[in-house]
């Protein structure tokens, strides 16, 4: 296991210099900080000497290895549009995303497991159709409208819940939450339910799928012919075997939840990491870019780490034999 | 414990919202985007600027109607042609106590003056700062300055001792570190900064000792500054009351806002001109590679594009009546501005398409038109109209619409005017006619000239008269050089101006008892008065 968890980390490592790699290259086709970060009373000999200062005139490969060193070194940089340090910045974003993430994929599990196993047990009833019907408008219903409607209804019209930014804050070691005051959750619900919808729907189906599936199953028959109870049936051995697709989706769920909550977080103007990149990619500001995107690498590698090992809690197949398996 | 503790907290929160509903005069506004960092000398960016007004004082103000009044400075004279004395004001303290004295005004200029600062431009003619006693000082300027004045209100004024403590003398733009006055603020302005959490909120609340507390109209008792980067979120949050002013209001919302019985629209002219240019420079147009020839160093080409633009229809149909059609490169207040030849070349596509087949082009000529989309109001709109106008008149034009980042870098001397044809936007940071001619008219030879002229327009004689405006003190004949220039560069059909685009600010009139509005688009919280 432990063996397995360092090579895990050793393969992050490597998919974090890729991300880097293919970002820096990238970045070439982003446009010039230089014009956003001076005004256009600014000669173009100070131009040139902030780009040369900057290092943008340097070819791709040097600015690549200079990043690496650096971040190796743990210095990510200065912020070209806020003036601060990336880490800095991106710690200050870190709790917004992380509770809203938290929040939604709560929301989507909390009532997307029970819904998906009624309409799979009860396939034909009006409650199942009604979640059928829901599902599909949080398919096919972009983020940003499901967003801009919740505001418009609850925000506007209700004026019951507001409408952007992030409330009632309270600093419990240098993380600050809003998950402890009634403002904090009044201004996390709508985005949180935003960011849930989709997550919501996809495990409600994907549950309701397997679900059928499962309970086709000639072991499902057996157990009923040995006069199990429903109850037993359903939860004790359908719902467990229909648990590994769910658990795999999940995880690549948050990862996605984490990286792309950035529409959330600009409908809202959620002070996260999505608001702030979609900011720095505005703006060119390449420190804040790059870091961000190693970072989300970094949590990918993670969860799916993470994700691997609920496999050997969830299936007890694997775990009779060693995790060099993988 | 974890009740306990929740429970706790929203009785913090109460508390909290009880105190918050006593303090009436809070004032809430947004825009697109944040402050771009405190120091006052370092960036020189619209909202940012406007930002540090509110916080540091200047030797001389610039009201909302654009005339100038004393802030820092009681009195000036112009002693001989080079020297300005300021005679500064007593009793004036920064926000941490410390007094205002000559020595905080030689210090911010010589901080303002390095190569580093961003706010550099405004005070360049200065050869030499000499302090007179601890309440007058001298500038003498490398020449006779006319305009040195204009530039005063973008001269910030910082706590020597404040600076020196924090060992931030240095203007930091290489990005190694951070700068301790980008986060910190200490100034003489009405206003002091409380917090500020970057693209979250900036809290200012009026500073007690501020010498002229009585002489603003503000009643404010704590200004929050939010900026909210989506349209449709910021007009949300106005019209559920979560804010009580915003701009800009997207046109398309402009009758929502209106329609709303607690919000209304201020619409006003803004100081933005917005015009297109044509390469004038190369031997051969980029995109008729081979043939030997640029149409537009024709005057005829250039002026059938600009009587190809239908500019009623961009105003009506585009901007929604928001834009103020221009035939000059400045706006009215900018000192320069000449209203009787602000009439643009009428509109004919005909006599258009007559003056391109008498300069040889009678079945028009491929051009790639360079257009931003995320900067001027409905930048790329305008643009995608310009098309068919000018294939109406035989032109093939190949739109190439792309973000500011881009745009910019391509159009700009760092990639050596890599444009025929581009759209650009235009505000003199000085208020004078002076800076559109160095850095819009005149050829990027000189030092300082022609920064932004990307289709390397010139004239001789612009050339010379933009030399005398420099230097020239005596008022009327200055006022006659520009004009003259202006009216060159009209002749020969130097750029096509388009329009100043209008100011849409969001108020709520439940909250907001009068907002005056500045032609220059940005919230002075000295002049909001709250019910």
């Amino acid at each position: 296991m432990f063996a397995f968890i360092v090579q895990r980390m050793f393969q992050a490592i490597l998919v974090m210099l890729a991300v880097a790699l293919v970002a820096f290259s990238l970045f070439q086709f982003v446009g010039d900080p230089i014009n956003n970060m001076v005004g256009q009373d600014a000669t173009e000999e100070q131009r040139e000497a902030l780009r040369e200062r900057l290092g943008l005139n340097d070819p791709v490969p040097i600015q690549f290895a200079k990043f690496v060193i650096n971040t190796a070194q743990g210095d990510f940089g200065v912020s070209y549009r806020i003036g601060q340090s990336v880490d800095v910045v991106l710690a200050d974003r870190l709790p917004a995303t992380l509770e809203l993430v938290f929040v939604a994929a709560i929301l989507a599990l909390l009532f997307g497991v029970p819904m998906g196993i009624y309409s799979g047990l009860h396939r034909d009833s009006i409650l199942s159709r009604l979640f059928q019907t829901i599902s599909l408008i949080g398919i096919s219903l972009p983020t940003f409208l499901i967003g801009i409607l919740l505001i418009l209804v609850f925000g506007v019209w209700l004026q019951a819940l507001p409408t952007f930014g992030r409330r009632g804050l309270i600093d419990i070691g240098g993380w600050d939450t809003g998950l402890l005051t009634i403002d904090g959750w009044r201004s996390l619900i709508l985005p949180a339910t935003t960011l849930a919808l989709f997550q919501l729907t996809l495990i409600m189906r994907l549950i309701r799928a397997e679900m059928l599936e499962v309970l086709r199953t000639d072991y499902i028959k057996f157990a009923r012919a040995r006069g199990l109870k429903n109850r037993a049936i359903n939860y004790g051995h359908a719902l467990k075997n229909t648990l590994v697709p769910v658990i795999t989706i999940m995880g690549l769920q948050i990862g996605s939840l984490l990286a792309f909550s950035i529409i959330t977080e600009t409908v809202f103007q959620w002070p996260g990491m999505g608001l702030l990149i979609i900011q720095a990619i505005q703006f060119v500001d390449i420190p804040v870019m790059s870091t961000y995107l190693v970072l989300i690498a970094f949590f990918f590698v993670m969860i799916n780490l993470m994700v691997d090992l609920l496999y050997f809690v969830v299936d007890p197949r694997l775990r009779g034999e060693r995790g060099g398996a993988h | 414990m974890r009740l306990r503790l929740g429970l706790l907290a929203a009785a913090a929160a109460v508390t909290v919202l009880a105190l918050g509903t006593a303090n009436a005069k809070e004032f809430r506004y947004s825009t697109t985007g944040d402050v771009l960092g405190l120091d006052p000398h370092s960036n020189n960016e619209g909202p940012t600027n406007t930002m540090k007004g509110n916080v540091y004082g200047r030797l001389v103000h610039r009201k909302p109607d654009l005339s100038l009044e004393p802030d820092l400075a009681v009195s000036w004279d112009n002693i001989d042609e080079v020297t300005w004395r300021f005679n500064l004001r007593e009793g004036v303290t920064f926000h941490n106590g410390n007094p205002f004295t000559a020595d905080d005004v030689v210090f911010s200029l010589e901080r303002q003056q390095q190569e580093n600062s961003d706010m550099a431009f405004a005070v360049n003619t200065v050869k030499e700062i000499k302090k007179v006693d601890d309440y007058t000082v001298d500038l003498i300027t490398n020449g006779p300055d006319p305009i040195l004045l204009l530039n005063m209100p973008n001269f910030y004024i910082m706590d020597k001792e404040w600076v020196e403590e924090h060992d931030a003398f240095e203007v930091k733009r290489d990005y190694s570190t951070a700068d301790y006055a980008q986060v910190n603020a200490n100034g003489t302005g009405p206003f002091k900064v409380v917090e500020w959490v970057p693209d979250t909120r900036l809290v200012l609340e009026p500073f007690e000792g501020y010498w002229n507390k009585d002489g603003i109209m503000t009643n404010i008792t704590r200004a929050v500054f939010t900026p909210i980067s989506n349209d449709a979120t910021r007009v949300a949050a106005l019209l559920s009351g979560e804010i009580d002013l915003m701009y800009p209001v997207p046109l398309q919302d402009v009758r929502r806002v209106n329609a709303d019985a607690n919000s209304e629209v201020m619409e006003g002219p803004e100081l933005r001109t917005i015009f297109l240019g044509f390469d004038q420079w190369r031997d051969e147009l980029m995109d008729m590679p081979g043939t030997g020839q640029n149409p537009f160093k024709d005057k005829r080409v250039r002026q059938a594009f600009f009587q190809a633009i239908d500019i009623e229809a961009i105003k009506r149909v585009v901007m929604r009546g928001a834009a103020t059609p221009t035939g000059l490169m400045v706006a009215p207040g900018i000192n320069g501005f000449q209203e009787d030849m602000n009439e643009r070349a009428s509109y004919d596509p005909e006599a258009a398409k007559k003056l391109l087949a008498d300069a040889g082009y009678p079945d028009g000529f491929p051009v790639t038109f360079d257009c931003p989309n995320d900067r001027y109001v409905n930048d790329e709109e305008i643009c995608t109209a310009v098309v068919p106008m000018l294939e109406r008149i035989g032109i093939d034009v190949t739109l190439n619409a792309q973000t500011k980042s881009l745009h910019f870098k391509k159009i700009g001397l760092a990639e050596n005017n890599n444009t025929s044809f581009y759209m650009l936007g235009w505000t003199p940071g000085s208020y004078d006619s002076l800076n559109p001619l160095m850095q819009l008219m005149t050829h990027p030879d000189k030092a300082g000239h022609g920064d932004w002229n990307s289709g390397r327009f010139s004239h001789p004689r612009v050339e010379e008269l933009t030399e005398m405006i420099k230097t020239e003190m005596d008022p009327d004949k200055r006022m006659g050089m520009i004009r003259e220039a202006f009216q060159i560069h009209q002749d020969e059909f130097g750029h096509i101006t388009l329009h100043q685009q209008a100011l849409a600010w969001g108020v709520r009139n439940d909250t907001v008892e009068k907002a005056i509005q500045r032609p220059f688009n940005d919230v002075d919280l000295r002049y909001i008065v709250m019910k």
